[in-house]
């Protein structure tokens, strides 16, 4: 193809300009010009040179780590910190990964600016609950909290903070504490609920799903698909419901419902893992499927190797490879998932805190939240990609 | 490779592709059954309540918590309401969240799959990166927070809420489109419109565009379960529309315990919420099959 390097680029264009004349005239022109620039912004890194995405890449990755060594190191040893990352990563990180990361790190920015710009549309603001203040109290508490009346200046003050004092912030409906201090106790319960519930749906999907391609078209495939229908079919409270009322209320072996140890985790983690050990069932299906009419399958029986040798040789390879591809959406999506199964169960969790503060109109709560989620996924999509790259070598010299 | 295996059937001369599928689906008797139930459960839906007359309303402070009896085929609630009629009516709302949603899924989705397919390179690489990013992003925080602005005004109307679930259930039609309009746009009778003159407009809209509506018709069928479960999810965090079968669902489990257990206040929506679920899968992947005959076995 002998495209000029420009073709569409007027789409794109055209599109940021629809996109900030929409919102120029719903919402505001200051909010308009934020979006235009940065939308601009990103959509632009993708015309940048390799040269320009190394050296951009790691300018951003060292501000990140910057952000979080800062506050603990100080500036002395933090900058020697940051200078070290700065190198390594421009040596050593592939251009794929840095064009990635070129991308997403303003793409977590613009998602702070978005989210507080839908905050301040929604109605009703953090101070509106309390008992009717003067409106000079008012001001005065949304000068502490750094929260004004402009969406603009919020995010303003808020990346000020966030980037030079590494905070979240303090919480608004929470007095005296921070976002940090609401949020920190509750990270370790959610990762150890995502992961768990990541690799029940792994273990439980591929079983299933190499099972079923081994044999397609027999008992084991028809009823390892049924079940992969009932996990996509039903919403995973009614799930969490039933597994709750059998395992708990009937033969009361594990505990019904709160947080106290790792007893307490296993049936959120089935409630949630279970619609993605579904998917990966049906994924890992078809890789078994198609993998095993491969020539080299057929040569590796012809070389008289034994079947499992074959399955744990060579076809777990092609069924793996479609299931991780998945792995990124699955964990957003079993986040998200969480929000349902940690009021279900009553687990202190991230997600309830996301909730309550999105109920609550509590502006810091929310994007911290946020902010912690989408790093996180971004993270182990980054690693996802890694490991693909890894596992399936024909794509490792792309671009 | 996805190419050449598409060719196979228009390339037959006789039978089109249409007839061809439509063979191949009637002979899925799943698929075929999905659709009947399907068929059922919207009319039982939309006609029933208008036919019988029935109120999802009205209370009755007399017949509170009844189990199924022949007045009342799926018992009472806890207010008293007929618990048929709250199911149907609640199911004309799930259906039509899904549709309506689904229906916004499609124009975006297959939009901006097509762009970023068909002009590739850079403008591929950053739409495409956008769809990655928000795949990324928990699709949950997206529509909590799109309801939020709609809550206090606009309590129990609809409206928001396929907005909010059309907004992040485009992605996956857009990639596959993508995926599609890639291949698509190397074919010869893209090459012969471009030679006769035709412009980008005109070859995505009249050349691209019908080739890659079967695929679309499949993921449709499949996002409309999608959006029926995210619906539910959204009634159960409280933040749904008013009466739905996810609202029901939810109504459902907050009663349910082993000691005073009005189980069929959680047993007919889920019932009925998992079979059309199960009935739109069930098609969704029929059609697949029966349109794209290589991932058939």
């Amino acid at each position: 193809m002998n495209e000029s390097r420009f073709a569409g680029a007027q789409w794109m264009a055209i599109g940021v300009a629809v996109l900030t004349l929409v919102i120029g005239l719903a919402i505001g022109w200051r909010e308009a010009a934020v979006i235009g620039l940065g939308t601009g912004f990103i959509a632009g890194t993708a015309w940048w040179s390799a040269a320009m995405v190394r050296v951009g890449g790691s300018l951003m990755l060292a501000g990140v780590v910057w952000i979080f060594a800062a506050p603990n190191l100080g500036p002395g040893a933090a900058a020697l910190v940051v200078t070290g990352v700065a190198a390594l990563t421009w040596k050593f990180l592939p251009t794929r990964v840095q064009r990635r990361v070129c991308f997403m790190l303003p793409s977590l920015v613009m998602l702070i600016f978005v989210t507080s710009m839908l905050m301040y549309m929604a109605p009703g603001n953090p101070f509106a609950q309390e008992k009717v203040a003067s409106p000079q109290v008012e001001e005065a508490l949304r000068k502490l909290y750094g929260v004004p009346r402009d969406p603009t200046e919020f995010f303003i003050i808020y990346m000020k903070r966030l980037v030079l004092e590494g905070s979240l912030g303090p919480a608004i409906k929470v007095q005296g504490r921070t976002v940090q201090d609401l949020l920190m106790p509750a990270l370790p319960v959610s990762i150890s609920l995502g992961l768990l519930a990541l690799i029940l749906a792994c273990g439980i999907g591929l079983v299933l799903g190499i099972r079923a391609g081994l044999k397609p078209n027999s008992a084991a495939d028809y009823s390892s698909m049924a079940l992969a229908m009932v996990g996509i079919s039903l919403p995973n409270f009614v799930i969490g419901a039933g597994l709750m009322i059998v395992f708990s209320l009937s033969l009361g072996w594990l505990p019904v419902a709160g947080w106290g140890g790792y007893p307490h985790l296993i049936l959120p983690a089935l409630t949630l893992a279970l619609p993605y050990a579904a998917y990966i069932a049906r994924l890992a299906r078809g890789g078994t499927i198609e993998v095993m009419q491969q020539d080299f399958v057929r040569t590796a029986r012809a070389k008289g190797l034994s079947e499992s040798t074959i399955i744990v040789k060579h076809a777990l390879k092609g069924a793996i490879l479609p299931v991780v591809s998945f792995l990124g959406p699955a964990a957003a999506g079993i986040l998200t998932g969480s929000f349902v199964v940690e009021t279900l169960f009553g687990i202190p969790g991230m997600g309830q805190w996301f909730v309550k503060g999105a109920i609550n109109r509590d502006y810091s709560v929310v994007l911290g939240t946020a902010i912690i989620y989408c790093t996180l996924v971004t993270a182990f999509n980054l690693f996802v990609d890694l490991a693909y790259a890894w596992l399936d070598p024909r794509i490792r010299e792309e671009r | 490779m996805t190419s050449s295996a598409t060719v196979v059937p228009t390339a037959e001369k006789g039978t089109s592709l249409g007839a061809d599928a439509w063979r191949r689906l009637k002979r899925n008797r799943v698929a075929l059954a999905g659709g009947i139930a399907l068929v059922l459960i919207v009319t039982a839906c939309f006609v029933l309540p208008v036919l019988l007359g029935m109120d999802p309303e009205t209370t009755d402070p007399t017949r509170k918590n009844l189990p199924p009896s022949l007045q009342h085929f799926f018992g009472t609630d806890t207010l008293g309401r007929d618990y048929l009629a709250r199911v149907l009516v609640g199911g004309q709302t799930s259906l039509l969240v899904g549709l309506a949603a689904t229906a916004a899924v499609v124009i975006v989705g297959v939009l901006y799959g097509a762009v970023a397919g068909y002009y590739g390179g850079r403008v591929d690489e950053i739409l495409m990166r956008f769809v990655d990013f928000l795949y990324g992003i928990p699709y949950m925080f997206l529509v909590i927070l799109v309801m939020l602005m709609f809550s206090d005004t606009e309590r129990g109307n609809p409206i928001p809420v396929f907005f909010a679930l059309g907004l992040v259930q485009w992605l996956a039609m857009a990639r596959i489109v993508r995926g599609q309009v890639l291949t698509l746009r190397e074919r010869e009778f893209v090459l012969a419109a471009r030679v006769t003159g035709a412009g980008d407009m005109r070859i995505i809209v009249r050349h691209i565009l019908p080739n890659v509506l079967g695929i679309v018709v499949i993921y449709a069928t499949l996002t409309v379960p999608a959006v029926i479960i995210l619906e539910s999810f959204l009634s159960f965090l409280g933040l749904g529309v008013k009466l739905s079968w996810g609202q029901l669902v939810a109504e459902g489990v907050s009663v349910v315990n082993p000691i005073d257990s009005y189980w069929w206040l959680l047993f007919w929506p889920s019932v009925l919420l998992a079979l059309t679920l199960f009935s739109l899968n069930f098609l969704g992947d029929g059609l697949r099959d029966a349109l794209d005959p290589r991932t058939r076995r």
